[in-house]
C-alpha cells in the first residue's frame, strides 16, 4: 500500500507509537476518531519551541517573546489556509471544538437569540454541539429543533427544509458524524439556511482531519475542530468565524490580551482575533497544530482522503461478512468510521476482548446518546481509520471480532 | 491481564446467558436502581427482607456480561444471608476488586464469586462488576437510585456495614 507514492511503512514510521507493544501484541490503533497519534515531526517541532522557543507572546520586546509571537501567528496563517479562509483575524485559537463552539454560543448566541427563537441542530451531533445550545436555549427560553435521519443515518433533507419558519435563528451541524461517519451535505444545507437568512455553525472535529475544508467555498459563518484529532496535540483547537460576524460578537471570556484600554469606569475590547483570545494561550500547542498542518498538506488531505476512504471499503467489506454483525451507520457518503454491533455481546466486553490483543477501539455512546437512541442500541463499538493504518490492522480487528464470538458462543 | 479466558471463564459466560433471578419481586419491600450512564449498564433490584433476612431477590435491567453475570451471582449469594452478612459481602466484594483485599490470603466469604477477582487489572471494567452491589447496598439502606460511573471505587466511605 501506499499514500501520495510515499510506501505506507515510511509513514507509519513517522508515528513512534504505532512501535508500542499493548498486552504484548503490536499496537493496533483503531480510535483515531476520538484522538489521533502524532508524527515525530510535530514532537520535534514541540521540543524544540519548548528548548529554544518559548516565552510568553504579545507583550514583550525582548528575542524570545518576539520569536514565539511570529511563530505563534504564523501558525494563525497557516490555519487560514488549511481552511481557506479570507484573513487570518478570521482564525480564533481556542482548547478545541467544544470551547469554539461555547464561544459562539456565548458570543453570538447570548446576544441574536431570544426567547421563543428556534435553534435547529441535527439528530447526529455530538453533546459539544447540544449541550451549550440546551444551556442557551434554557437561559433564553428559546426552543430547540431536531433534524431528523434515516435508518442509514442520512439527514432527511426534506425535513430540514420544513422545520425553518420566522423564528429560526441559528442552524448548529456536524460535518462528519462522530458515531456513524455520516458525512452531511453540508454546502447545501448552509445555502438553505442562508436563503433563510440563518447564519450556520458547522462542527468540523471529524472532518478536518479527512478531507481538504474551504469554509469560503461552503459559505459556513462558524467552523470549529480540534488539534488532537488531526495529529497535533491536545489542548488547542479552532474557531473560523467570518470577520464581519466576529466583529459584532460579545468577548467571550475577560482578561488580558483582550482589550485595547482598561480603567476602572470602562474596558474597551481589543479588534478581532485578539478579543476572543484572553489569556495567556497554549502557544506551543498553536505552534504544534501549524506542524501538523505542514504534515498533513505534506502527504495531501486529497490523497488521505482516498486512503482512509479504501481502507472504509475494505473493513466494512470484510466486518458485514462475518454473521451476526450489523455495522449501525451506512450513509452512500462516509468518513472512516466503522460503528457496529455483535449479536448477544456488549460493546464493552468486546472492547476489552480486542485490548488484549493490543487493539485499541472506542465502545460506549460516543458522545453522542441522540444517536444511540435513534438507532436502540445503548453503546456501539467503533473502529475508526486513519491514513497510518492497514489493511492488515482490519485483518486482526476481523479475527478479533471472530475470537469474540467464540467465546461467548 | 491478557487471557481474557481469566476473566470471561464460563461461570461467568454462563450468567450472562442465562442470569439467575432474573425478573421483578411483585410485593418488593425493598428496591433499588443502578446505572453506568457511560456505558449503559442499567439494573432493577428488588427483594424482600424478612426478619432481617433476604427472603427474596432479583434482577432484570441490561449491561454488559462482567455486569449481568455478576449480578446474577450476586443475588444467587446474597439470598438466605441476614442483611449484616450481606452488606459484608459488599464489602468484601469491593475490596477484591479494587484490588485491597486479596481473597486468597485473607479470610473472607466470597466463595464463587472469586471469579471476579481478575477485574482488578482492568480499571475501566471494575465497576460493570460493582454495580449491582453498589446497587444491593443502596436497596438495603433505601436509597432509590445510584451509579457507580467514573468511579474507580464507588462506594464512599466504608462504614458500610454499620448502617
Ligand atoms: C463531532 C465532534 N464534535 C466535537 C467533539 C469535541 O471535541 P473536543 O473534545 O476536542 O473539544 C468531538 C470529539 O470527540 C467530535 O467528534
Amino acid at each position: 500500500m501506499s499514500i501520495a507514492g510515499k510506501n505506507i511503512d515510511s509513514i507509519r514510521a513517522d508515528f513512534p507509537i504505532l512501535n508500542l507493544q499493548v498486552s504484548g501484541k503490536p499496537l493496533v490503533y483503531l480510535d483515531n476518531a476520538a484522538s489521533s497519534q502524532m508524527p515525530q515531526q510535530v514532537i520535534d517541532r514541540i521540543v524544540r519551541y519548548q528548548k529554544a522557543e518559548h516565552s510568553n507572546i504579545h507583550r514583550a520586546v525582548h528575542y524570545l517573546s518576539e520569536l514565539a509571537t511570529r511563530e505563534f501567528e504564523e501558525a494563525r496563517v497557516k490555519v487560514q489556509h488549511f481552511l481557506k479562509a479570507k484573513e487570518s483575524r478570521e482564525i480564533i485559537f481556542t482548547r478545541g471544538t467544544t470551547e469554539a463552539i461555547n464561544l459562539v454560543m456565548h458570543g453570538y448566541g447570548r446576544s441574536f437569540i431570544g426567547k421563543g427563537d428556534e435553534i435547529i441542530l441535527s439528530g447526529l451531533e455530538h453533546h459539544a454541539n447540544i449541550v451549550p445550545w440546551q444551556m442557551l436555549a434554557e437561559e433564553k427560553g428559546a426552543v430547540i429543533r431536531v433534524i431528523p435521519m434515516n435508518d442509514q443515518g442520512e439527514l432527511l433533507i426534506a425535513e430540514f427544509e420544513a422545520l425553518f419558519n420566522e423564528k429560526t435563528k441559528f442552524l448548529a451541524l456536524t460535518h462528519v458524524s462522530n458515531a456513524l461517519g455520516t458525512i452531511n451535505p453540508v454546502k447545501e444545507m448552509v445555502a438553505f439556511a442562508h436563503s433563510k437568512g440563518v447564519p450556520v455553525l458547522l462542527d468540523g472535529a471529524q472532518a478536518a482531519p479527512h478531507q481538504a475544508i474551504d469554509v469560503q467555498d461552503l459559505d459556513c459563518d462558524f467552523y470549529a475542530f480540534s488539534g488532537h484529532k488531526m495529529c497535533g496535540p491536545t489542548g488547542i483547537g479552532v474557531l473560523y468565524g467570518k470577520a464581519q460576524l466576529l466583529e459584532k460578537m460579545q468577548p467571550f471570556m475577560g482578561g488580558g490580551d483582550m482589550i485595547l484600554s482598561v480603567t476602572f469606569e470602562k474596558t474597551s475590547y481589543n479588534v478581532i482575533p485578539a478579543k476572543f483570545e484572553a489569556g495567556t494561550p497554549p502557544i506551543m500547542a498553536a505552534i504544534a497544530l501549524g506542524t501538523a498542518i505542514d504534515y498533513l498538506n505534506g502527504i495531501g488531505l486529497d490523497n488521505i482522503a482516498a486512503c482512509e476512504h479504501e481502507l472504509l471499503a475494505y473493513a466494512t467489506k470484510r466486518v458485514s461478512a462475518i454473521p451476526g454483525v450489523r455495522i449501525i451507520g451506512t450513509a452512500a457518503k462516509k468518513a472512516a468510521v466503522l460503528s457496529f454491533e455483535i449479536d448477544g455481546v456488549h460493546p464493552h466486553d468486546v472492547g476489552t476482548i480486542l485490548n488484549a490483543d493490543g487493539i485499541a477501539i472506542r465502545t460506549g455512546h460516543h458522545c453522542a446518546q441522540p444517536v444511540m437512541q435513534r438507532f436502540h442500541v445503548p453503546a456501539t463499538a467503533r473502529a475508526s481509520f486513519a491514513f497510518y493504518n492497514t489493511e492488515e490492522e482490519i485483518d486482526k480487528l476481523v479475527e478479533g471480532i471472530r475470537k469474540v464470538q467464540e467465546m461467548f458462543s | 491481564m491478557s487471557d481474557m479466558r481469566q476473566l470471561y471463564q464460563e461461570v461467568i459466560l454462563d450468567h450472562n446467558r442465562k442470569p439467575r433471578n432474573w425478573g421483578a419481586i411483585a410485593d418488593a419491600n425493598r428496591h433499588a436502581e443502578g446505572h453506568n450512564p457511560l456505558c449503559g449498564d442499567h439494573i432493577k433490584l428488588s427483594m424482600n427482607v424478612l426478619n432481617d433476612k433476604i427472603d427474596a431477590i432479583a434482577f432484570e435491567g441490561h449491561g454488559c456480561a462482567i455486569c449481568k453475570a455478576s449480578s446474577s451471582m450476586m443475588t444467587s449469594a446474597v439470598k438466605g444471608k441476614t442483611v449484616r452478612e450481606a452488606e459484608m459481602m459488599v464489602e468484601e466484594f469491593r475490596g477484591m476488586t479494587t484490588g485491597t483485599l486479596n481473597p486468597e490470603t485473607r479470610e473472607n466469604h466470597l466463595g464463587r464469586l472469586k471469579v471476579f477477582a481478575g477485574v482488578k487489572d482492568l480499571p475501566s471494567r471494575v465497576k460493570c462488576a460493582i454495580l449491582p452491589w453498589h446497587t444491593l447496598h443502596a436497596a438495603l439502606t433505601s436509597v432509590v437510585s445510584v451509579s457507580t460511573e467514573g468511579e474507580a471505587d464507588p462506594i464512599p466511605g466504608s462504614e458500610i456495614g454499620g448502617q
